[in-house]
């Protein structure tokens, strides 16, 4: 079994981290009754005698005694990283384990990148050794950020590259929540430009996620809490956004029943590689399975249920409905419309009761309403996973490398564009040491060719489904 | 003589156990129909096979477990341990942190040499508990990273290791509609390596025996599970002992050999698969009776007309009449989908066996002409019954039925690999564009190869064709039952 490392990054990285590892820990509770610290916990989590000063506390079998997260906090305020000390997972995080600064990086990519990169560095390769050392056998970092930014955005890519050369065997799976049209920081688009030639070149695979389409599951989700349409009560701790049940009552801030999604999102995805069940599925697949071409490797994601009704006993009807979930518009953490792009491969990740016929019933079903590119038109990949989530019986996550990416990059690019044009705000970046105008012009080639590359598999769409002709073999 | 397995990967392993678990049931199952000693010496001959035994009497199934995450090895333990009844040796598993990945590169290139002197260790270690060898039944899918590629890595060792041994593969052929989305291109180089280094392919369809537990089995929802035992039931349908030439309570010796020798006369034509009559759930089992007569009939017309169960066979397929010209389109449509037949082996056991006719398995028109049918078809039997089916009789036939299949997943991967996609998963651990081509081109030199097997020679059996029309007319006059 591997182990993952959570790097959580800046405000919104920090204020998702902690959502998420709320709910490892309930999840982990929920499964393992008996408090034994086996490999499924192992994989998040370390066992630390906190008895023993110093390091040699890690206790690999046998009763959990304390918890630690597999977890760097790195932010440039200190706001969020305190609060998360003082509060209710104080003791989950290894104060070791952190990187404060104070003056934050006013929403500048440059100096969450230039600034703080270089003062930093070391400080951050050492965690980040550390937290690899603990590790039996590491095979996955997962990044938390935001695009929109200064720390998540800049210093939250800076990570990228040295990880990839400190640790290059080890996945990048990077979960960046890009900043909607609407977004309050004015220099938002340079910011998610900078950082998305970043992650084009950096990131093994990433899970853009955007505010809007959190905040939309959230009004769907209190609409059918307060219509109380069916007549029927919901669980209280099937909600997707909820955390009741967690470790400590508190008022739910604003953005925590958003980041509860998110944080949903990440557990489901790593569940099979955790969990046992009949058709396994690990994180170096999702990567082999779902990045036909290097540069494309950003993947559309959607959760459902967001609820469950009271009754337990799920007809087959309802278990078809998840399925049908998955594939609408409304389930999506990114605002995109895959149904009518080109798919170029799809994974489903199924967690609790449900076997393979189920699976094949469902795909065969959903199939011809979705258009998958000419040479992978059975692009499925699939698991399943007998462990439900907390509150659930089943769950899916639909993963979608999908042209319908695209349209969201070109209006970041535009958005950047307008903005750049009239040189608005410019000199805070140029003013940082190693920032240039090229800088900005590099990141908008390199995301204009990844556009350009989605265009030319788009092109494909209307063109027949041909088979090649095949090799001949002189006999 | 000993069989030695080797499963590999989470279908090998999940498969695995189910085979040793439905050989174990059936040795010790209380309705053998047949004498005491027989049934003891059928016990024997199984276990001689299939497990060794520990000093408590348990008996330890004759495997070696690999698999490079620890889950499901470590479920396939203790469900056999839980089953108090035999379990796999501890000592047996060979088993890593991390996964392949999907990556046929990974599991051939990386995990391959870098285990290999562990794994062929333990694999040593089971061979040296057997008295004599048969050979290596090797448990693997295609469509994954550990099973295919370390698979293939493995079983290219074993030729080099055990050169005098046999070695059959059971590959386990994945879904159409994706399990895994590289997955054509791990079958295509699973396939071009195994060709090369096994000496016969077992296949089962996972849309085929899909089907059979909806169809047949009346399963509502089903699971890997369900599959696996179904496939377990057919493997052991052929693998349980079956009487040699003297007779009861005799049982043939080498089940590998004797495989090979009576259905891979070519080396050149070595995908084999297994057909079951009758196969249905328990529950149906206790309501139904059965003539071999109806039985044999049955598996012959799922031979020639390629069904895999005995529901929804096309009776209007017949055998195609040498020195006759094709009459009109609708002759023509049935030759073209008749399946011809290198060499086939029915296994009949239970009641009455002796009784059974098997006539129409001996009829020329079945197989290609550059065999005849006494060398092309054989029979072996046992009055004792199989896993409470009072008769039941297994067809094992080398013949034209992959030809589709095989077809099927080379052009989706040959488009797919046109395109480019993926490619660079696998040239990061060694395996190069041109490693792709020389796969491909294997594989349609055998699909050239095959189309041979259409190519049949007209009027060489000229008494035979006056001989065959009373019998080409009755064939018209039939109905289906």
């Amino acid at each position: 079994m591997t182990q993952s490392v959570v790097v959580q990054v800046g405000q919104c990285g920090n204020q998702i981290g902690c959502c998420f590892w709320d709910l490892a820990l309930r999840e982990h509770a929920a499964v393992n009754q008996q408090g034994i610290y086996d490999e499924a916990i192992s994989s998040f989590f370390r066992n630390v005698d906190t008895r023993v000063v110093g390091d040699g506390g890690s206790i690999s079998k046998g009763k959990i005694c304390s918890l630690k997260a597999r977890a760097v906090l790195i932010d440039m305020e200190e706001g969020v990283v305190n609060e998360i000390l003082q509060g209710p997972l104080r003791d989950v995080f290894d104060s070791k384990q952190l990187i404060t600064d104070i003056s934050g990086s006013g929403n500048n990519w440059a100096v969450g990148h230039k600034v703080f990169g270089s003062l930093y560095r070391e400080q951050i390769l050492e965690k980040l050794r550390k937290s690899a050392e603990h590790c039996d056998c590491l095979q996955c970092f997962f990044i938390i950020h935001s695009m929109g930014g200064g720390t998540g955005s800049g210093l939250g890519t800076f990570l990228l590259k040295v990880l990839e050369d400190e640790f290059p065997e080890v996945y990048r799976f990077v979960t960046s929540v890009y900043p909607s049209a609407e977004d309050d920081v004015i220099t938002s688009p340079y910011n998610s430009i900078l950082a998305m030639k970043e992650l084009n070149e950096h990131a093994d695979c990433v899970l853009p996620i955007d505010n809007q389409s959190l905040f939309d599951i959230i009004s769907k989700i209190d609409l059918m809490v307060n219509s109380g349409k069916l007549g029927t009560t919901i669980k209280a701790k099937s909600l997707v956004t909820s955390s009741a049940g967690a470790v400590k009552k508190r008022h739910q801030k604003p953005f925590d029943a958003m980041n509860n999604i998110v944080a949903n999102l990440l557990l489901n995805l790593t569940s099979s590689a955790r969990f046992e069940g009949s058709l396994n599925m690990d994180l170096n697949e999702i990567s082999m399975n779902l990045v036909p071409f290097p540069q494309l490797h950003y993947l559309v994601s959607s959760l459902t249920p967001l609820y469950t009704l009271a009754d337990v006993n799920i007809p087959t009807r309802r278990l078809d409905q998840m399925f049908s979930d998955a594939f609408s518009k409304d389930h999506q953490l990114i605002r995109a419309d895959p149904k009518h792009s080109l798919y170029l491969a799809c994974a489903l990740m199924v967690r609790g009761n449900v076997q393979v016929s189920d699976l094949r019933r469902n795909i065969e079903r959903l199939k011809p309403s979705l258009r998958f590119i000419s040479w992978n038109q059975e692009g499925w990949k699939t698991s399943l996973c007998s462990v439900p989530p907390v509150g659930h019986s089943h769950s899916l996550l639909a993963l979608a490398n999908n042209t319908c990416v695209k349209p969201t990059f070109m209006e970041l690019r535009d958005r950047f564009t307008r903005l750049y044009k009239k040189k608005a705000h410019l000199h805070h970046y140029l003013q940082i040491e190693g920032m240039e105008e090229s800088c900005f012009m590099e990141a908008v080639s390199s995301l204009s060719r990844l556009i350009e590359e989605y265009n030319q598999l788009d092109a494909t769409k209307s063109m027949p489904v041909e088979d090649l002709p095949r090799l001949s073999i002189a006999m | 003589m000993s069989v030695v397995t080797v499963q590999l990967g989470q279908c090998g392993n999940q498969i695995g156990f189910e085979v040793f678990d439905a050989l174990y049931s059936d040795s010790h199952c209380p309705q053998g129909l047949c004498s005491k000693r027989e049934n003891e010496a059928y016990q024997a001959s199984s276990k001689e096979r299939f497990f060794s035994e520990e000093e408590n009497g348990v008996p330890i199934a004759r495997a070696v477990l690999v698999d490079m995450e620890p889950k499901v090895i470590n479920q396939t333990l203790s469900k056999a341990a839980q089953s108090g009844q035999w379990k796999y040796a501890q000592h047996s598993c060979f088993c890593q942190k991390e996964g392949s990945g999907n990556n046929w590169a990974y599991g051939y290139s990386v995990h391959g040499p870098r285990h290999e002197e562990s794994i062929m260790n333990l694999i040593q270690k089971e061979v040296e508990k057997c008295d004599s060898l048969s050979g290596f039944f090797i448990i693997m899918s295609m469509a994954g990273g550990t099973g295919s590629g370390l698979g293939a890595f493995v079983t290219q060792n074993l030729q080099d290791q055990y050169s005098n041994s046999l070695k059959m593969n059971q590959i386990i052929w994945p879904y159409g509609t994706g399990e895994v989305i590289v997955q054509n291109y791990n079958s295509v180089l699973t396939l071009s390596h195994l060709y090369r280094s096994s000496d016969a392919l077992l296949v089962h369809e996972n849309d085929a025996v899909h089907k059979i537990c909806a169809k047949l089995m009346n399963i509502k929802q089903i699971s890997f599970s369900d599959i696996n035992q179904v496939l377990a039931h057919q493997l052991g349908s052929v693998f349980q002992p079956t009487y040699s030439v003297e007779g009861s309570c005799h049982y043939r010796r080498n089940p590998l050999g004797d495989l090979m020798e009576n259905l891979v006369p070519h080396p050149e034509f070595k995908m084999l698969g297994i057909r079951n009559i009758p196969q249905m759930s328990e529950n149906s089992l206790t309501y139904s009776t059965f003539t071999w007569a109806g039985l044999l009939k049955h598996l012959r017309q799922m031979l020639i007309s390629n069904s895999k169960m005995e529901e929804g066979i096309n009776w209007q397929i017949r055998p195609p009449l040498p020195g006759l010209p094709t009459l009109g389109k609708v002759s023509l449509n049935r030759e073209l989908h008749f399946n011809t037949s290198i060499a086939n082996l029915v296994i009949l056991r239970g009641k009455d066996v002796h009784s059974a006719d098997l006539g129409g398995f001996k009829d020329p028109a079945l197989y290609t002409s550059w065999l005849e049918p006494i060398d092309a078809f054989n029979v072996w039997k046992t009055q004792r019954a199989f896993s409470k089916y009072e008769k039941s009789a297994a067809l094992v036939s080398n013949s034209q039925f992959l030809l589709k299949p095989l077809d099927t997943i080379v052009g989706k991967a040959w488009n797919m690999f046109a395109s480019k996609a993926y490619i660079h998963q696998y040239t990061k651990f060694g395996i190069e564009e041109e490693d792709f081509l020389d796969s491909f081109t294997l594989l349609e030199q055998i699909f050239h190869l095959k189309q041979l097997f259409k190519k049949r020679s007209q009027g060489s059996l000229g008494g035979a064709a006056v001989w065959r029309l009373p019998l080409a007319q009755g064939a018209i006059l039939e109905t289906q039952d």
